[in-house]
């Protein structure tokens, strides 16, 4: 049935979405696909089993593992290394809750627009990097320079409150309103549980896909890459504004969430960090390391969190120096990240690249 | 007969250093054109400004008759130029048929049609078994076959070869020797090679240029060459009498 979708309208938006399912599924063994399924459905079934404080803790893992999947684009598959990606967050989180709070305009709406800035941002960023040949550390630098004028910029700026905040009405609502983004936390879970799934679907349909190769090429050896015929500077500006749009969604889901914003806190570069750690420990360029470490890191740091509780140590920081082991231990023991040791453990190989 | 490629005066100094001075020569469509020369002779950098990585000083470059000298590397590409590098760079974390799948995407827009051409071309240089290795896994002729096979994908009308048979056994360069002929014979394939082992290029050159110092010192069929005076003195070196 899909396939006849596909074949009758092959540029109809159905046509595409159906397209990309199928890149998604094609070349997935039915072990990895059992054990997707079983995953989904324990996501699925797990906020109507744990507490609400453990659906909040979910979240926050589920919005890093998005987040860090949208910013993979960027390093694990292009070779591009941002330290700076708060500021799509930050700016699809201001754009959103300006529109929302001023004007009363729906958050999806308010994604329509944050993409085309988030995508001009990027584009911004990529071409001042890639005309003038910056690259490597230089390119990370520039990423920061950026996050940070923003943190700046915002600070001062006051039609978003500058560093008095943003606050998005908060109101007691009798039923949760998705299209407004305004209910309890379990509404939250799930829309950011379906923002992560099509995440990963549209990653791993990139990756499979002609653009992908692109990416892969550059990421290894760009110089081979140009003598390969690839225009590098179209692949790489490609790579900054496909990961720049994704992310900012992320920044429109923490306006929601969270409802207030500070330029101090959204474009702190610890965000950008933060959101970087769950692909580096779960695994750089791979699909589903990003997801994995964002539950490592998270769920490790809040069981930590727990056993001081219940132990009654109260020792502040203890989470960042927690992170700064985990790092460390898998920069030593598993430098491709705990995802590619775990695949191989579990027999269903990601395609090795 | 119209040149495929032509140099015209082409030079290019590194500051003080003249690395190639004044070099001029055609390759007609369908030759196999050595170069041969001694270490700094200035093969390799000859080889950049064709391919685009390094713009010339002086001196213009065409390609099928348009000019090409100062284009950027993917763009010669595109144009039909192909090169392998003295030192071997393939996509080291993908799989050897990853490789060769990304310089058959140049012209085609459909992965599993690519992937069909990189098996056709892996099968071609012997590399077929291995194509889902990783490739920084690869023997050093391996990675060199690779690279050819990379080249080919693009689709190349010229084929610019840096030093492939270096390294390789004798019957492993016979092999290559082998491939690179039937690839100008059965599919017009233009190839200029650069290489020092002159078994490979006897047996394989209808034409050679010796360069020395950045000058061309001589051209001609390899028989001739190899009796050149000026060529024996500067790189082959004269027999034991």
């Amino acid at each position: 049935m899909t396939a006849k979708i596909t074949d009758s309208h092959p540029d109809s938006l159905a046509g595409k979405c159906v397209y990309v399912l199928r890149s998604f599924l094609e070349g997935l063994s039915r072990r990895t696909l059992a054990l997707l399924g079983l995953l989904l459905v324990a996501l699925l079934v797990a906020p109507w089993l744990v507490s609400d404080y453990l659906i909040t803790v979910l979240i926050v893992i589920l919005y890093l593992a998005f987040t860090g999947q949208a910013w993979n684009i960027m390093m694990g598959f292009a070779g591009q290394l941002s330290l700076g990606h708060a500021i799509f967050v930050g700016l699809g989180a201001y754009i959103a809750a300006l529109l929302f709070a001023r004007y009363g305009i729906a958050p999806w709406l308010g994604f329509l627009i944050v993409m085309p800035v988030a995508a001009a941002c990027g584009a911004i960023i990529g071409f001042l990097a890639f005309r003038f040949g910056v690259a490597g550390v230089y390119f990370a630098i520039l990423t920061i320079a950026f996050a940070e004028f923003a943190r700046i910029g915002f600070d001062h700026l006051a039609v978003v409150n500058a560093s008095a905040g943003l606050f998005l009405p908060v109101a007691q609502y009798a039923h949760n309103d998705l299209w407004h983004l305004r209910g309890d936390p379990r509404m939250f879970y799930y829309v950011i549980l379906a923002a992560t799934v099509l995440a990963l679907v549209l990653c791993r349909a990139l990756l499979v896909s002609r653009v992908g190769y692109f990416w892969l090429a550059i990421r290894e050896d760009e110089q081979a890459a140009r003598a390969a015929g690839i225009d590098t500077f179209r692949y790489k500006m490609s790579a900054v504004m496909i990961s720049a749009v994704v992310t900012s969604f992320g920044g429109v889901f923490y306006a929601f969430f969270y409802n207030n914003l500070f330029p101090e806190q959204v474009f702190n570069i610890s965000r950008s960090i933060e959101m970087i750690l769950g692909p580096i420990i779960g695994g750089l360029g791979t699909l589903f390391g990003p997801i994995l470490g964002a539950f490592v890191l998270t769920g490790l740091a809040e069981t930590l969190n727990a056993a001081m509780a219940a132990l009654g140590f109260d020792l502040p920081g203890a989470k960042q120096v927690f992170y700064g082991i985990c790092l460390l231990f898998v920069v030593l023991a598993l430098p491709e990240g705990i995802w590619p040791w775990l695949a191989r453990q579990i027999g269903i190989g990601e395609r090795q690249r | 007969m119209t040149a495929l490629l032509s140099l015209k005066k082409v030079s290019k100094r590194f500051r003080g250093l003249v690395a190639v001075d004044g070099v001029s020569f055609d390759v007609p469509a369908g030759e196999l054109f050595a170069v041969i020369g001694p270490n700094g002779a200035g093969k390799t950098t000859l080889f950049n400004m064709i391919a685009g990585a390094i713009a010339p000083d002086e001196g213009a470059i065409s390609f099928a008759g348009e000019p090409i000298a100062g284009l950027p590397p993917d763009v010669v590409c595109r144009r039909g130029i192909a090169r392998t590098f003295q030192i071997v760079r393939p996509f080291p974390a993908l799989t050897v048929e990853d490789n060769v799948v990304v310089g058959a995407l140049l012209h085609s827009r459909d992965v599993a049609a690519a992937q069909q051409q990189a098996q056709e071309l892996l099968r071609r240089l012997d590399l077929f078994d291995q194509r889902r290795r990783i490739a920084a896994t690869l023997t050093l002729p391996d990675r060199k076959r690779l690279e050819v096979a990379r080249a080919l994908a693009t689709k190349p009308r010229l084929l610019l070869l840096d030093e492939v048979m270096a390294g390789l056994r004798p019957t492993e360069s016979d092999r290559m020797v082998a491939i690179l002929r039937d690839l100008n014979r059965a599919n017009g394939l233009t190839i200029v090679l650069i290489e020092h082992v002159m078994r490979a290029v006897m047996a394989l050159a209808s034409e050679v240029l010796v360069l020395d110092h950045g000058t061309a010192i001589a051209q001609g069929m390899p028989e001739a060459i190899v009796r050149d005076p000026a060529v024996v003195q500067s790189y082959l070196g004269a027999e034991p009498t």
